[in-house]
């Protein structure tokens, strides 16, 4: 890739022009841009609370303290009590630790497979790809939420199968991004030098294609973070979800007609989160320019085809 | 073009073919059986069962006398609503999904292209700030989220509107809304990108330049242009929404296809899950389809594209 120029030498500089990589010029671009700062603050912090949440917890998050039910908040429990007279602030903090969990683990899953199928289709030839790409259209129009209900009832769900599940529902729109890329790259000239040289499906996939594709990848499993969030909670509201408390299921065990109030701070958490991977995605397609890598050589429709496939996320998994 | 459309719809059968082989199979993987979870029975009633359904014999038989059947438009009997054929169970479902998903279509598509552009015209003013932040926030809600939320101002605080169930405008109110935020912010967001590039381009400033009125350039040379991406979306937005959404049925009790799909999975009621699969994947391909044809109607480049 060009090296880009970041500012135009100061006329009194007596120093040689500082020229950065594409990838700082991204992280500058990302870090200037206020939306996305907030959102990386917002999951450091939760991310922070998660990975210490049996340090900072206050009590048991499974365990009735003795206080009464829906408690409002005070000074013992600073977010109130649920319906089993938990700590909301406990169990909010190692809802996190399994929510986070999922939701990046499972975009990892779905980033290998999305990679692999897609790299594969991309540099494969004609009749791997159209295999391939008839597997993506069946995946793709196959309903997620039977699909999971299907593995998890069968595997039963531990934290292990719920990522793993939710992983392998979440793979179509990444292999489908890859592909498209991959495609258009192709017959770029850095490429056809690399094939020019002797170089093997293999590698050119590897060393040429796979660097220049990481970007919308990147994006789309942002988006795919809090999809996967949300899916594990209509896991446990179908009643095959994990078991210990995901945000999920304190969202839903929260909801009661008679103190609907409780269930505004845990949906609050979990929408503020959500808010944020949204708010980071947006700012890494802003910082890794979609304009000099998504849409390389696309027709208009195809364009289209690539901005749709991805999403925010959710609203395949809300069907 | 029309071989362009000929294939692809020919390439929706192995599709859909794939599907059916997969959810049979999978739903057979699973534990348990339609006889004896919630009501025990003794075996010989249970094998009786089993044999009025089929399901004593051999997979691939079971799976080739569904398609015959298929094919003749029988979808069978589900085991769970009291023996009724399927085609029925679904069609009342469908009537009442696709009443909701319709009114949702139309809601999110109106709003989300007025508010795009909208915020596209006045970029970087007060009205497109708040549009964005409106749309960032409505896109990041899970709607079951929002239903909820939804419950406890209008049911719990404000006692303005009934918890659920399926009949009059007022019902309609709070599933309509839950189920449309996160489209309208998505439509939303992709008319404003794709507004903010047609600003810019020659034949826009030609229009201008010619004396057209403002309100023709937005409408006719802007708007149509820059409707395509955000035709992209609204298929699968549309396919979503009309095959209903189980979260937001079962929240607000609305007896729509989704429900059905969500209540048949625990009993086993392998007609019904097949059925609503297949549904499911039928409206997904299709809007895709839809989608595919009208861009190549837009854009001669598509049809000879490798994809499809």
């Amino acid at each position: 890739m060009a090296e880009v120029i970041a500012h135009a030498t100061p006329a009194y500089a007596t120093e040689p022009p500082r020229v950065e990589g594409p990838r700082h010029t991204a992280l500058r671009k990302l870090v200037r841009n206020r939306p996305a700062v907030v959102g990386m603050v917002v999951i450091g912090v939760f991310g922070l609370l998660a990975l210490l949440a049996p340090w900072v917890d206050r009590y048991d998050p499974s365990a009735w303290q003795g206080a009464g039910t829906w408690k409002g908040p005070s000074a013992d429990f600073w977010l109130g009590t649920d319906d089993g007279g938990r700590d909301m602030y406990s169990r909010l903090v190692h809802g996190a630790r399994i929510s986070l969990t999922v939701g990046v683990l499972s975009q990892v899953i779905a980033v290998a497979i999305g990679l692999t199928v897609g790299l594969s289709a991309g540099v494969g030839g004609r009749w791997l790809d159209s295999l391939l790409m008839r597997l993506t259209d069946v995946a793709y129009a196959f309903p997620d939420l039977l699909m999971l209900i299907v593995l998890v009832t069968i595997m039963g769900s531990s934290m292990t199968m719920v990522v793993l599940a939710i992983g392998f529902v979440s793979w179509t729109t990444i292999a489908r991004v890859v592909r498209t890329q991959a495609l258009a790259l192709r017959d770029e000239e850095f490429v056809l030098a690399a094939r020019a040289l002797g170089a093997s499906r293999w590698q050119i996939a590897r060393r040429h294609l796979l660097p220049n594709v990481l970007a919308p990848v990147i994006v789309t499993a942002t988006f795919g973070v809090p999809a996967a969030i949300f899916a594990e909670a209509a896991l446990v509201y179908i009643g095959v979800g994990l078991a210990g408390p995901s945000w999920g299921r304190i969202i839903l065990e929260s909801f009661d007609a008679s103190h609907p109030e409780h269930a505004v701070i845990p949906c609050a958490v979990v929408a503020l989160t959500m808010l944020s991977f949204t708010l980071i995605g947006d700012g890494l397609r802003d910082a890794l320019d979609p304009r000099s890598s998504t849409r390389r050589a696309l027709p208009k429709a195809e364009q289209a085809r690539v901005r749709r496939d991805t999403p925010p996320g959710e609203e395949r998994l809300a069907a | 073009m029309t071989a362009y459309v000929l294939r692809r719809v020919l390439s929706i059968i192995p599709v859909l073919l794939a599907i059916a082989a997969v959810t049979f199979l999978l739903m057979h993987a699973m534990p348990g059986s339609p006889c004896g979870r919630d009501k025990p029975l003794t075996p010989p009633a249970c094998a009786n069962l089993k044999a009025a359904y089929g399901l004593d014999q051999p997979l691939w038989q079971q799976f080739g006398f569904y398609l015959v059947n298929l094919a003749q438009g029988d979808l069978g009997v589900s085991s769970h609503y009291g023996e009724r054929p399927v085609r029925e169970v679904l069609a009342d479902g469908f009537r009442v999904s696709a009443t909701l998903g319709g009114l949702a279509l139309a809601v999110s598509v109106t709003a989300g292209v007025g508010l795009g552009v909208v915020s596209a015209l006045r970029r970087n003013t007060a009205v497109d700030y708040l549009t964005t932040g409106f749309t960032t926030i409505a896109a990041s809600v899970p709607s079951f989220i929002l239903g909820m939320l939804l419950l406890v101002l209008f049911v719990g605080k404000l006692h303005w509107l009934p918890t659920g169930g399926w009949g009059s405008p007022k019902e309609a109110i709070m599933p309509v809304l839950a189920l449309s935020a996160l489209p309208t912010a998505y439509i939303a967001r992709v008319t404003r990108a794709s507004m903010l590039e047609t600003l810019g381009q020659d034949y826009v400033r030609t229009a201008r330049a010619k004396g057209l009125n403002e309100r023709v350039v937005v409408l006719r040379h802007m708007l149509r242009n820059a409707l395509l991406p955000v035709l992209n979306v609204i298929g699968p937005v549309a396919a979503a929404l009309v095959t209903g959404s189980f979260i937001v049925e079962h929240l607000f009790s609305v007896p729509g296809i989704g429900r059905a799909y969500f209540e048949s999975i625990a009993p086993r009621d392998y007609a019904m899950i097949m059925a609503t699969t297949l549904l499911y994947a039928v409206a997904v391909v299709v809007a895709n389809l839809v989608v595919d044809v009208v861009a190549a109607l837009f854009d001669p480049r598509v049809r000879r594209s490798t994809y499809g």
